[in-house]
């Protein structure tokens, strides 16, 4: 980092923006018009509601540094309850109230849900996180199983449309394309703006040295406590979203598989930057959806999906600890090193 | 003892009443309102012994995790994975060779040099970097789920119990008395379960005494303490890592082989025996051998009790267990703040 950074301030907000994003943004409005829809429904809504949900891990890992195993948990909180307090196949358990009693109630009891858990989980640090979250999963996978009252155990609720407003059909493929893309514009850009405001700010101070900030007057805990508030919203509304999609909800959506990839997902897109869960969340759906034909391509049999998704995740956990990312920012440092000076193209 | 009476009076007298209800429940012919009120004494004997074996079952997966991560705050998240590993491998030796017993030293040999290679190759290159070390380990643990799921496949796997241990031994605990001859009615329990059960408290008590009595125990607990400074005084401590390494990876294989006695194998019985360990260790504290001893017993009663007498929710229950424990002693029974 240099010392003096150029002025960019003079500049207008709009123009700050590489014309990057402005060439990305655009592909993905005008996808509709040359994609089908399997590739909008199935491979970019699905990118779209697990990068949200991997946002959320990405927000407490990258910035708070507690690796929270519980998002994809908080988003099947979110979705069941969108299924148990809205509409869904199962009359006897699903209230039935208008989607906007609904949705806002389950969004609350998710970000609540979030709360007692990061409440628990910020009791101890670092590496306990992991383990507490992943008992806290595992407690949610087990309990909505074998609950028929509330959660319908083990078939869950099936049925779960999302409102027709305006007349649209939201889980049509292109509705549900923009849809999801919205949600997902709407969290990038709020963790985005989160990571520069003063709690954001605070919250990275945090991660980098606790006692310091605790000295300096901030209350640790509830800076870490509302971060797994924010959080939860994410996973909520991933959560909401994921339901939608296949218009139903199992204790397996949240089981230990999923809570893990959610993860993998996170780490392969790179933990430093809002944007990584989203690369992690298409390079795993490109992988899931195509794997198979790869494999069988290759002769091997198709159910080996798995071990190609843990070596992959290996290796760039390996060597890479920040993920894709940090992979990109390898090579662009290796590419500008100047070789007589050994040194990177930015000053060190 | 005393000393912590002398601190918690309160508690003191509460646990002395527990144990004092406990063993006349264990002990006294049951009269005709309790059994109306909780059932046969013979359910709750069964449940009592069930979960004081898988509390011992606990223990030997518990400990080893408990021992790796105490030593070099490396969370093994492939813990279950090496149980699993230990079981197949446990179960391909008894019935290749016949003999039960030496596929015991041979699951633990195997899954202790898998361990080797793991700390070799892998953990030593990223020492210190705690978060990395568990992403490893869960990414190992997925491709050895799927590879371990390609050799075996995913049908149920049970070690046959050799004859000398199969058949239920009668104990000196009185269930009932006969109604018509009025002779009493002693339990039956499986031999297989109280021997391993005595297996597991032998290797405990051998872990507390190689930890506490001797040297390499010394250097192990000395690491614990400070492992920068350990080595900083000479000790070899890539070496003791990798010991620890592999006797904790060893033991998990160990445990494999008793579940796969005890219980089955299948693929998930992985994730299922990783989090067990995971709440033992933090319902007992991490680190600490005792506490996984503890931890394991308490884990292994909720499970049973709970499955005999609130059937629905007796996984919620151990769970629940682990969260109050968190709420008011983050660092666990037996852990040091």
């Amino acid at each position: 980092m240099a010392l003096v950074e150029p002025q960019k301030n003079d500049l207008m907000m709009v123009e700050r923006i590489p014309a990057q994003y402005y060439v990305l943004g655009l592909l993905l409005l005008v996808m509709p018009a040359f994609a089908n829809d399997f590739v909008l429904r199935s491979i970019f809504g699905w990118t779209f509601y697990l990068g949200i949900i991997a946002l959320s891990l990405m927000f407490l890992a990258g910035y708070g540094g507690m690796v929270s195993l519980v998002q994809m948990t908080i988003a099947g909180v979110g979705g069941y309850m969108v299924a148990i307090f809205g509409t869904s196949a199962i009359e006897t358990i699903s209230l039935g109230w208008p989607w906007y009693v609904a949705i806002p109630i389950a969004l609350i009891i998710a970000v609540l849900f979030g709360t007692i858990a990061g409440w628990l989980a910020v009791r101890t640090e670092g590496i306990y996180t992991i383990m507490i979250t992943l008992a806290i999963a595992a407690a949610f996978f087990y309990f909505t199983r074998q609950n028929y009252v509330v959660f319908n155990g083990f078939s869950g609720f099936n049925g779960v449309l999302p409102p027709k407003l305006f007349g649209v059909d939201w889980q049509a493929a292109v509705p549900f394309y923009y849809l999801t893309l919205f949600w997902a514009v709407v969290c990038f850009l709020a963790v985005l703006y989160l990571s520069r405001a003063p709690f954001g700010l605070a919250l990275q101070g945090i991660r980098d040295n606790p006692r310091r900030m605790a000295a300096l007057g901030f209350n640790v805990t509830a800076h870490r406590v509302a971060a797994y508030a924010f959080a939860a919203l994410l996973a909520g509304i991933g959560g909401i979203l994921l339901t939608w999609q296949s218009a139903q909800i199992s204790p397996g959506t949240a089981g230990i598989g999923p809570v893990i990839d959610v993860l993998v997902v996170a780490v392969i897109g790179g933990l430093r930057h809002p944007i990584g869960p989203f690369i992690g969340a298409f390079i795993y759906v490109i992988l899931k959806t195509f794997a198979i034909d790869a494999l069988i391509a290759v002769g091997l049999a198709a159910d080996r999906f798995q071990l190609l998704i843990g070596i992959g995740f290996l290796v760039i956990v390996y060597w890479s600890p920040d993920g894709i990312l940090g992979l990109w920012d390898k090579i662009r440092t290796a590419r500008t090193k100047d070789p007589l000076l050994d040194r990177g193209g930015e000053a060190p | 003892m005393k000393a912590f009476a002398q601190r918690h009076p309160f508690w003191t007298v509460i646990i002395v009443a527990v144990i004092a209800v406990l063993l006349w429940m264990i002990f006294a012919i049951w009269p005709k309102w309790l059994v109306e009120l909780i059932g046969r004494k013979k359910i709750f004997l069964n449940a009592l012994f069930n979960g004081i074996t898988l509390g011992g079952l606990y223990f030997l997966v518990a400990s080893g995790f408990t021992l790796i991560f105490g030593l070099m705050r490396n969370v093994n998240l492939a813990h279950g994975s090496l149980y699993l590993l230990g079981g197949y491998i446990g179960y391909e030796v008894a019935d290749l060779t016949g003999y039960w017993l030496i596929a015991f030293p041979v699951a633990f040999l195997v899954v202790a040099a898998f361990g080797v290679l793991l700390q070799w190759l892998v953990f030593r290159r990223m020492e210190g970097e705690d978060l990395r070390q568990t992403l490893v380990t869960i990414g190992i643990s997925i491709v050895m789920a799927d590879i371990m799921l390609w050799i075996w496949g995913g049908d149920f796997y049970q070690v046959l119990t050799p004859s000398w241990l199969s058949g239920p031994v009668e104990t000196f605990l009185v269930t009932g008395v006969k109604r018509s001859s009025g002779d009493l009615i002693y339990l039956k329990y499986p031999m297989v379960r109280l021997v391993i059960f005595c297996a597991a408290v032998v290797i405990g008590i051998g872990m507390w005494l190689l930890l506490n009595r001797t040297k390499i125990g010394m250097l192990i607990r000395a690491g614990v303490d400070d492992r920068d400074m350990l080595s900083a005084t000479g000790a070899r401590i890539q070496l003791v890592f990798i010991g620890v390494f592999a006797f904790g990876a060893g033991l998990a294989g160990l445990a494999g082989m008793v579940g796969g006695t005890f219980q089955a194998l299948a693929p998930g019985e992985d994730v299922r025996f990783l989090l067990y360990s995971l709440i033992v260790v933090i319902v007992g504290g991490m680190g600490s051998i005792p506490g996984a001893a503890l931890g394991a017993l308490i884990i292994g009663l909720a499970d049973q009790f709970g499955s005999v007498y609130m059937p629905t929710y007796a996984v919620v229950l151990t769970f629940l267990i682990m969260v109050v424990v968190l709420a008011f002693r983050p660092q666990g029974l037996m852990g040091r703040a």
